[in-house]
């Protein structure tokens, strides 16, 4: 077992790995930059070292200084959270490198999901279903040709070495096309200093449904699927689990892609592998794997009954997988939104400002993950993200009611959040028959920008 | 003499990539609505633009340096 934890990271994911491992009665290492002094997970933590000023490049995401109060506090080991270095296989490396244990999985394994054609190369090896396109990076605009015979259009030119929704251009014809992949080559050659692109059908109207997976580095299961379809410029704001849209013997073949893919790569920790899934040819395609403990992480938790923090830094500390796939079943169903420091009457302009007043929700079936209090400055420097809600109940319809409820019990004063966008979505007919894709909600938005304001 | 202030909290970029030229040097002149440098707030970046006319423009905050909502950026004759 571990016995002192350094947790490289911030807000209310740094609280969630604080709690977690003070549950298992490993100490913990606060990292902050000088604007965060009086975060909720410095407050929390045994122990906090500040490790520089508030940009991020200069604290959290700067690797020396990490290590260093790893070393200066005597920590054996190293949490990334999500976003910032969690996905940086270098850092991964250099905690190994540093005598520590990085919770998480190793830097060959990052790097293979970090790469895009690489991790599409190592899905359809593993036997997951890949989106029609090329096998693997484009090389010239007369190897893209032959792969639109695969594609057809609309066909995605997308950068290797992107990701976030960056780099990606969209070709309705041949005309279009050969405009575009000179173009895409220059630009990504530009933004991301390697000009490697590769090609991808596209799926007009899908959902994003991914498995949350737990390995041990020779063993992995899965804990199910959580679909994450309403989203706002490619970032989540609603999460839940299970999919409505799955019949359970899909479900299961997706979930056992998802353990596949894992032990191909000799997956240690939590992951979650990413699919587009398509309602009408009732297919899914695998899009990436993220090698971290995601945002929305909490709804699989509810319907599972798993602490998947718990777990990886169990796996960290050198245990083998204590669950057993038969082990693992699904109970109800649950809902988490994102609110985040945004005005959704003002086209989601961020609202960094003090928390005048604070009121929680709570009840049965209630859970609140945040790095708020009452008085705390929430600093401009960083993401938006405030809390997540988190609703379980019996059936989709009873978490819908649950999560109108607990919204009217959370008042956050003195911040604008996002609060009113989720208990407009709750009301609307499509969210509640769970009718909906991934570029639904961008249209919803247009349609009900009226109401928001209001 | 006037003042730019900062209309929000913070990261101030004088320029609109770290490998692009400044928005305006010290010393230039500037018109009304010229955009003289950059915030990032909570990832989003939104531009500074000059309310008045002047010249010889003398920036008091750095690039990528933190800064509060009022504070002052440059000062302007």
């Amino acid at each position: 077992m571990l016995k002192k934890l350094l947790v490289a990271n911030r807000g209310e994911i740094a609280v969630r790995i604080i709690r977690a491992a003070q549950d298992l009665g490993i100490a913990t290492v606060a990292v902050y930059s000088a604007a965060d002094g009086g975060s909720l997970h410095v407050q929390l933590a045994d122990e906090a070292v500040n490790i520089g000023p508030p940009a991020s490049k200069k604290s959290y995401l700067n690797i020396e200084a990490i290590l260093k109060a790893a070393r200066d506090t005597g920590c054996d080991s190293v949490h990334p959270g999500y976003g910032f270095l969690a996905e940086n296989a270098a850092f991964s490396d250099a905690v190994t490198g540093a005598g520590l244990v990085f919770v998480g999985p190793s830097g060959v394994a990052i790097r293979i999901m970090g790469d895009k054609v690489s991790a599409r190369s190592a899905a359809a090896a593993a036997g997951v279903p890949v989106v029609p396109g090329s096998a693997g990076r484009v090389e010239g605009l007369e190897a893209g040709r032959e792969v639109l015979a695969e594609t057809g259009f609309p066909v995605m030119i997308k950068a290797a070495a992107g990701g976030g929704g960056r780099g990606i251009r969209i070709a309705n014809s041949l005309a279009e096309f050969e405009q575009a992949f000179p173009q895409a080559e220059a630009e990504a050659l530009a933004a991301f200093g390697d000009g490697g692109l590769y090609m991808e059908k596209v799926i007009g109207k899908a959902r994003h449904i991914e498995v949350q997976v737990l390995a041990d580095g020779s063993d992995a299961i899965h804990c199910y699927e959580r679909e994450c379809s309403l989203q706002r410029r490619r970032q989540k704001v609603w999460e839940e689990a299970p999919s409505r849209a799955l019949s359970d013997g899909l479900r299961e073949e997706l979930c056992a892609s998802a353990v596949a893919l894992a032990k191909a790569v000799k997956y240690s920790g939590a992951g979650t592998v990413e699919y587009l899934y398509d309602d009408e040819a009732d297919r899914f395609y695998f899009i990436e794997m993220n090698t971290r403990i995601q945002v929305e992480h909490p709804v699989t938790e509810a319907i599972t009954g798993i602490d998947l923090v718990a777990e990886m830094l169990r796996i960290a500390g050198g245990e083998k997988l204590r669950i057993r796939q038969g082990d693992v079943s699904v109970k109800g169903h649950a809902i988490e939104v994102r609110l985040n420091a945004e005005d959704p009457a003002k086209e989601f302009a961020p609202f960094p400002g003090q928390v005048a007043e604070l009121r929680i929700p709570g009840g049965p079936g209630v859970r609140f993950d945040s790095m708020l209090y009452q008085g705390y400055q929430v600093p401009p420097f960083y993401d938006s993200l405030l809390a997540k809600l988190i609703v379980h109940a019996e059936t989709r319809e009873a978490a819908i009611v649950r999560l109108i409820r607990a919204l009217n019990e959370l008042r956050i004063g003195g911040l604008k959040t996002t609060k009113p966008l989720f208990l407009a979505l709750a009301a609307d007919p499509a969210v509640r028959t769970g009718d909906v894709h991934t570029r639904w909600l961008e249209g919803w938005l247009i349609e009900n920008a009226a109401a928001l304001a209001g | 003499m006037a003042q730019i202030l900062s209309p929000l909290p913070g990261t101030f970029y004088r320029s609109a990539s770290p490998d692009q030229p400044p928005y305006k040097a010290d010393g230039d002149a500037v018109s009304a609505g010229d955009v003289i440098g950059l915030i990032e707030v909570m990832k989003s970046f939104h531009e500074v633009r000059a309310e008045t006319a002047g010249t010889n423009i003398r920036f008091i905050a750095d690039n990528e340096e933190p800064i509060m909502a009022g504070a002052p950026l440059a000062d302007l004759d």
